[in-house]
């Protein structure tokens, strides 16, 4: 089985020398795990990455520490509520999310660039479509795991308040009323946001730059409407100021859990959207999540190849 | 101190191609809304100051400066091309010089100039308020480029602090802990706006001088520990 070496010698002629050896490469005839399986690993993968499990300590270390900036707020909340026997937690489950935006933000920032981003730079995509995935497979595995890791991001801390405050026990109908709406609430903002992240960072493969563009759509949107929510709110034509809220992703989440999940809505004035504008609000974020999903297919049509 | 050459590559790394769009689109989302806002609620000196202090100092000036601070010296730490400008014989600290030029006049053009525009949309600078956002625009433009330079020097996840820093230290815990005001980038420059103003509009809760002292200790020491992490610069692999 040794491989000869013919070359080198005083050039014969092409032909009586040269030989083609069987070194005994074997075709693979074990199990194909298909198209589903890698599907799932992608999944995997990306949903581990995006808290750094499977990276190196200085990857886990933004992820982790939001996560716990995230929780540790309603774990305050809660030992006040045990402490002092409150009748009611402090704090909305429906509203948390709304509060606790900026964290939100900076972890979709940070984490969509990191899950697309450095596939494109490092020029892996190729890769990826080397295997049995498609187009297809590829950014629903990306898209069902960011949203996956900003609905862990978000529900945990709603968990905490739950558990929380049935250990305070308050009422638990309505405790899990609020809970289960509070998830509703929580679902669709993680569709919504991993969405607009994952698709403004797959069109740069610099890391910085995908983080830096995310956090600006994001932040100075939010910042646009709640000014002029605020203005239109002065100024008394206070039935524009749902209509604004159209505007920025979260105040669109806070738009339809006012209308349809009980939340009292964050806007100024506390005038939130009616049932019927509610159905705008609806239609708005499922359009956005749906074109991000349509936005991504267009783009992973021919990256890299 | 000042290198036109390695000016000239800073200028075209952070305005070549989709960056300069970024850049524009913030400015004009804010002139846009200048003039939404003057359609809606007419000249009001309140409403002038509220937008300007809410959305143009408090979050287009850091995230401007954030982009032009670590843009400026970020993407070539990140992909290695640094070496070749380190390998000049150029001194490090007239290299960390010219970019921080370069990136306080990006963040003064793109943030300082559409504060005024927008300003004079608003009020027609009525009590002196888009002049006094205007120069606080500029002066944090000075801290912000030179803070987030550094930034971008120290480390390679320089955006994510820059903003960690920006939105999260000045904008909540700045309204939750009144103590974290006085080490704010924002504050120091708003007190000098409100030297400027006169008025009662613009306030800040530090003094001129400390505010003064301040900005000058933090821009001139962010230049100096720049030139120095880029002395002793070691290049590391992707994570």
């Amino acid at each position: 089985m040794a491989v000869e070496h013919t070359m080198g010698t005083s050039a014969p002629g092409p032909g009586d020398q040269t030989r083609i050896h069987n070194i005994g490469y074997r075709s693979y005839d074990g199990p194909r795990l298909g198209r589903s399986y890698a599907r799932r690993s992608l999944y995997s993968q990306s949903l581990r990455g995006s808290y750094g499990l499977g990276r190196s300590v200085k990857s886990k270390v933004l992820p982790m520490l939001l996560f716990v900036v995230m929780c540790v707020p309603a774990a305050i909340m809660v030992a006040v509520a045990v402490a002092t026997k409150a009748k009611d937690l402090p704090l909305d489950y429906t509203r948390y999310a709304i509060v606790m935006q900026a964290v939100i933000s900076l972890y979709v920032a940070s984490q969509a660039p990191q899950s697309v981003s450095r596939d494109l730079r490092f020029k892996t995509v190729p890769l990826y479509f080397s295997r049995p995935i498609e187009t297809a497979d590829y950014v629903r595995a990306k898209f069902a795991a960011l949203a996956s890791a900003l609905f862990i991001l978000t529900a945990a801390p709603l968990l905490v308040l739950y558990v929380g405050a049935l250990l305070a026990k308050l009422d638990f109908a309505d405790q899990t009323k609020g809970f289960a709406q509070g998830l509703v609430s929580v679902a669709l903002l993680s569709l919504l946001f991993a969405g607009i992240g994952l698709v403004i960072a797959s069109f740069t493969p610099r890391r910085g730059f995908g983080i830096a563009a995310v956090i600006a759509v994001l932040t100075i949107t939010y910042g646009a409407v709640s000014t002029l929510q605020a203005i239109a709110d002065v100024q008394g034509s206070g039935e524009a100021v749902p209509w604004i809220g159209l505007f920025s992703p979260i105040t669109l989440v806070d738009g339809v859990q006012s209308a349809f999940l009980g939340a009292t809505s964050a806007f100024p004035g506390g005038v939130g959207p009616s049932n019927a504008e509610g159905v705008v609000f609806l239609l708005v974020a499922l359009g956005l999540i749906a074109a991000s999903y349509g936005l991504l297919m267009r783009r992973y049509k021919k990256v890299g190849l | 101190m000042y290198d036109p050459t390695v000016a000239r590559l800073t200028y075209r790394a952070l305005l070549g191609r989709r960056r300069a769009l970024i850049l524009g689109a913030l400015p004009l989302l804010l002139i846009a809304i200048s003039v939404v806002v003057r359609f809606l609620a007419g000249a009001d000196d309140q409403t002038a100051a509220d937008l300007l202090g809410g959305l143009a100092l408090a979050t287009m000036v850091p995230i401007i400066g954030v982009i032009a601070g670590t843009g400026a010296i970020g993407p070539e730490i990140d992909d290695g091309s640094v070496v070749y400008l380190l390998s000049k014989p150029i001194k490090r600290p007239t290299i960390i010089f010219t970019k921080l030029i370069v990136a306080i006049a990006v963040t003064m053009v793109f943030s300082a100039v559409p504060t005024l525009i927008a300003g004079f949309i608003l009020n027609g600078n009525g009590q002196q308020v888009a002049v006094a956002y205007t120069v606080a625009a500029l002066v944090a433009s000075i801290a912000y480029a030179a803070l987030f330079l550094l930034l971008g020097t120290v480390s390679r996840h320089a955006v994510v602090f820059g903003l960690v820093y920006a939105l999260v230290w000045e904008a909540l815990f700045g309204s939750l802990v009144p103590g974290a005001r006085t080490l704010s980038v924002q504050q120091w420059s708003l007190a000098v706006a409100q030297k400027v103003s006169g008025g009662d509009l613009v306030t800040s809760d530090v003094g001129l001088t400390t505010a003064a002292v301040l900005l000058v200790a933090v821009t001139v020491l962010a230049t100096w520990y720049a030139g120095q992490k880029l002395r002793s610069l070691t290049l590391a692999g992707e994570e």
